[in-house]
């Protein structure tokens, strides 16, 4: 069984943008039937929580010294260039 | 369920304010949200000093722009939303690049109580900044009864 990824979800106060931002992933993705963990979290929190992640989504600029991807974006707010988005996550947590 | 025609505040809805800048936009919005007992009078400082370190700017696809500025739980005693439209846009920073400005139409004050609690009415924003045809509506809206319509019509 493979390991379930982790992406973590960023924002700035955790309570508005993360959480649509997370429900669209965890939607997009199930409809293309991956599962992952999905976290949120103030921007201010990644440096803590990244060392369990595989993959930072978020809506405002985080700083992550580790080695991982990290997708900056409002398509899941405004919709412009959503689809690429979600391609782009869906490699991520389709690679090894 | 919270649905966001519900959660928008009646007295914290105004049309066609001609806001100097967005610090006055959302002075004035917070205000009524205060007035109305949504919020701690603290509410304001928060957002506005949230705007300067983590902005609300979104930039659209339909050539108007929103901002939802919005800031920490600790501030909010319940849920509920102010909403204004501009006659002119004011500057916001972007929120996905703060050194970039968005001229901004469309102002939703989000006061929300708990993580995660209001996820609907989030979604259904998300949806409306998603829509050109609503924002157009929205825009051209005359009296907060439209506004409304609009937004429970869209989501019905």
């Amino acid at each position: 069984m493979v390991k379930r990824k982790t992406i973590l979800v960023a924002c700035g106060t955790a309570i508005a943008t993360s959480t649509v931002v997370a429900k669209a992933i965890e939607e997009a993705l199930e409809e293309r039937d991956l599962y992952v963990n999905i976290r949120q979290c103030k921007a201010s929190e990644v440096p803590s929580l990244v060392d369990n992640a595989d993959l930072i989504v978020t809506t405002t600029p985080v700083s992550v010294d580790k080695d991982i991807p990290v997708i900056q974006t409002l398509a899941f707010l405004t919709g412009i260039g959503k689809e690429d988005v979600i391609n782009q996550i869906v490699n991520y947590i389709k690679e090894d | 369920m919270e649905a966001l025609g519900d959660l928008l505040v009646k007295s914290a809805i105004i049309l066609n304010y001609p806001a100097r800048d967005a610090e006055d936009i959302v002075v004035t919005l917070g205000k009524r949200l205060f007035d109305a007992g949504y919020t701690k009078e603290s509410f304001i400082q928060a957002a506005l000093e949230r705007e300067k370190t983590m902005p609300t700017g979104l930039p659209l696809s339909c050539g108007f722009n929103a901002a939802i500025p919005h800031t920490d739980v600790e501030h909010v005693f319940k849920p509920g939303v102010a909403f204004a439209t501009l006659t002119n846009p004011v500057n916001f920073q972007n929120m996905v690049n703060p050194e970039d400005s968005v001229p901004v139409s469309l102002v939703f004050v989000l006061a929300l109580d708990q993580p995660k609690a209001q996820i609907g009415m989030l979604q259904e924003i998300a949806g409306i900044l998603q829509s050109p045809k609503v924002i157009e509506d929205l825009l051209i809206a005359s009296e907060c009864g439209d506004v409304i319509r609009i937004i429970k019509n869209k989501t019905s």
